[in-house]
């Protein structure tokens, strides 16, 4: 079913949805960006600081290397599948605040 | 050519390989009947099959080959590239992939001049997919080259590449994007299958994974041997390091071969007595700097492929681009763990490749020879994985060069064409124009590719993403978050970024090839004195090979203060173009865009 074209005086055209739509989804998007940013230029950081630690053997492999050859890659499956849920549902709540928004308006 | 050399299993299932890409695109050209499905598939592709060709287009030669090769030679430090080409998606995921899909234009130049109302802004645009395609598209080509020498022993690298190069411009210029989906999403798996399978094997023969990393000594093994040596004492073990090849405790470390090449060269200007104290206070911070710049330029560059985000357009709605990300790092991420397996036991088991050039000979060519070995023990079935090998490298080349095609040849005949030179064209003239642009974007794309024999594929593709990472990303980033952008202020970031990082890397690739050997030594034997230069200010080297971390900057900081300063020509829809971004489908505001702006060509 396609959607039906808002009307220009809706709540959806104010100042106040557009500002808080954005700052939703800015919020979730960083804190995203900030658990995979912290892990990936923390990695290099921790090799600098504590090579001790990283050389480390875990099954052959340094912890440095098992970390980043291999379970990086589940780490960030995990991001990203937490931000399409919230993405979603995020979505779904601004439509409804969009209708509470156009009922009080009108 | 010595045609007694030919192993006949690794030339069938290469051929195999390419038959098959040219049959589907031939068969998917016949129902590619409209402009619409040309550029953007008639935006009818679902999640899956536009996962599979993403990921399918995604995966080059620098992944298949190149990744492997440069894990062999510089060890830990090549990490980065596999989990950065992975992960960047989430950048994209996280900020740019679901507004780009709701604003709904063909390409990144439609996205540009929609949002700035600026035809201007579309002809800078379409500079920049040049731009980032054609130094995208070299790395292609050495794939291409290095493949073919190996298949057919003897044939010049030259060779390889014009004929890949024809046979895949003839494809793209028959299907357009619609002709090439099919096949990208097949190629994956065809990648899937041939860099997996043969692991599994040689992993059976020769041990496992961490076995075969655990006989590269740390300095901190050598002090306290690891427990695992002893446990798989049964499995082959590792042929002699020749000369060439890094050592142990510098391949397995951070900090290791790649990312200290900058002060190393300048710690040999100096004299003797002067290099051990120069190395002690300069190698690890300068690493660190060159890592950090080389992941800015990998996730950033990632969200800012042109040949990539195109393909975003061909969803149907926001949600289902945001989803097909996901499902993309999911199946690249899952490669992304072989290449560098390869790596680890090319470096054990067949050393004789340190030796060689960087290219035929060298460790690019890993992945395609490592599964002879095979042979020794099981006769036949050694060159069938070889030939497996052989068939994913032709599948990386093919699939990666077919979407670069499509992505420039749209803009020139698009863009350039459709929009700027003749706008009044019928969608059948754009699509013979479409043709005759894949013909001439190919052929240069073959020039290009026959001068870069000596250089590393992952590192040529590490640069386009850097030319990527300080023009669209900041562009997309800023255009989709910021409303108080404006043109002056996007183009001149993305101009002086994007140009910043072209420049840094061309000098770089450049001074590099006045070092080769071979006839690209003479060719670019102007730039010598380069080299010296790099030797006396190895930072500066360490800011050119790796441009990002401070063109990235430069490229947001320019489109703030030019912004603010021009903020009188913010666009007066800027409001309905950010909620047109933002808003979920379901609202309808894209229609009302779409009427708003029918016949103003957006």
């Amino acid at each position: 079913m396609s959607p039906i074209t808002p009307k220009e005086t809706d709540f959806i055209h104010s100042e106040e949805f557009l500002h808080g739509l954005m700052k939703r989804q800015l919020k979730l998007s960083v804190s995203c960006a900030s658990a995979f940013l912290l892990v990936l230029f923390g990695m290099p950081l921790l090799n600098y600081l504590a090579p001790e630690l990283m050389a480390q053997r875990v099954a052959g492999f340094t912890l440095s290397w098992l970390v980043l050859g291999v379970l990086f890659f589940p780490y960030v499956w995990v991001i990203a599948r937490l931000f399409i849920t919230r993405s979603v549902a995020l979505e779904c709540a601004e439509v409804d605040h969009a209708a509470a928004g156009n009922k009080r308006q009108s | 050519m010595n045609f007694s050399q030919i192993d006949p299993w690794i030339l069938t299932l290469a051929s195999v390989t390419v038959f098959i890409t040219l049959w589907m695109g031939f068969r998917s050209a016949k129902s590619s009947k409209s402009a619409s499905d040309f550029f953007v598939a008639g935006r009818s592709v679902s999640v899956g099959w536009n996962a599979s060709a993403i990921s399918g287009e995604y995966l080059s030669a620098a992944s298949f080959m190149g990744i492997a090769g440069m894990v062999m030679s510089s060890g830990y430090d090549a990490l980065w590239y596999p989990v950065c080409y992975a992960c960047g998606y989430l950048f994209l995921l996280l900020f740019i992939a679901g507004p780009l899909r709701r604003f709904g234009a063909y390409t990144i130049p439609d996205f540009a001049e929609g949002r700035f109302d600026s035809p201007l802004f579309r002809r800078i645009a379409v500079c920049f997919v040049l731009f980032i395609g054609f130094f995208y598209t070299m790395p292609q080509m050495k794939g291409a080259g290095t493949a073919l020498s190996y298949i057919l022993p003897g044939l010049p690298y030259w060779v390889g590449v014009v004929v890949v190069g024809a046979v895949i411009t003839l494809n793209v210029a028959l299907g357009g994007m619609k002709g090439i989906t099919l096949v990208q999403a097949v190629q994956y798996w065809i990648k899937m299958f041939a860099i997996s399978a043969p692991i599994f094997v040689l992993l059976s023969v020769f041990g496992g994974y961490g076995h075969n990393l655990s006989l590269n000594h740390s300095s901190k093994d050598i002090a306290q041997p690891p427990i695992v040596q002893h446990i798989d004492s049964a499995a082959p073990q590792r042929k002699a390091l020749p000369e060439k090849a890094p050592k142990d405790d510098a391949w397995i470390a951070p900090f290791g071969p790649l990312t200290t090449k900058a002060v190393k060269a300048a710690a040999d200007a100096l004299p003797v007595e002067q290099r051990e104290a120069f190395l002690a206070q300069n190698k690890k911070p300068y690493s660190l700097l060159y890592t950090f710049s080389l992941i800015v330029a990998l996730v950033c560059g990632t969200a800012g492929l042109p040949h990539i985000l195109v393909r975003f357009y061909t969803n149907p709605d926001g949600i289902a681009a945001k989803k097909t990300t996901m499902w993309v790092m999911i199946l690249i991420g899952i490669f992304y763990v072989f290449p560098p397996i390869f790596g680890v036991l090319g470096r054990n088991l067949m050393p004789e490749l340190y030796t060689g050039l960087a290219g035929v000979k060298g460790t690019d060519a890993v992945v395609l020879r490592l599964p002879t070995l095979i042979a020794q023990k099981y006769g036949v079935l050694g060159s069938v994985l070889s030939g497996i090998t052989c068939a994913g490298a032709f599948a990386a080349f093919m699939s990666t060069f077919s979407g670069l095609l499509v992505s420039m040849t749209g803009a020139l005949a698009h863009d350039v064409y459709g929009r700027m030179i003749s706008p009044n064209s019928t969608p059948a003239q754009r699509m013979r124009m479409f043709k005759w642009c894949a013909v001439l974007i190919g052929s240069i794309s073959v020039i290009l590719g026959c001068f870069v024999e000596p250089l590393e594929i992952n590192f040529m593709v590490g640069q386009a993403f850097a030319i990527a990472a300080a023009s669209y990303f900041p562009l997309l980033f800023m255009s989709v978050w910021w409303r108080g952008m404006t043109m002056k202020g996007a183009a001149a970031g993305m101009l002086v970024g994007g140009l910043c990082a072209l420049v840094a890397a061309a000098a770089t690739n450049a001074s590099n090839l006045a070092l080769d050997k071979g006839p690209m030594g003479k060719i670019f034997a102007g730039f010598t004195p380069l080299n010296h230069f790099w030797a006396g200010h190895p930072l500066l080297r360490i800011l050119c090979e790796q441009p990002a971390i401070w063109t990235v900057p430069l490229a947001i900081i320019l489109m703030v203060v030019i912004s603010k300063a021009t903020r009188s020509s913010i666009p007066s829809d800027a409001r309905m173009k950010m909620l047109v971004l933002h808003a979920p489908e379901a609202l309808g505001l894209k229609q009302e865009y779409i009427q708003e702006h029918q016949g103003s060509g957006h």
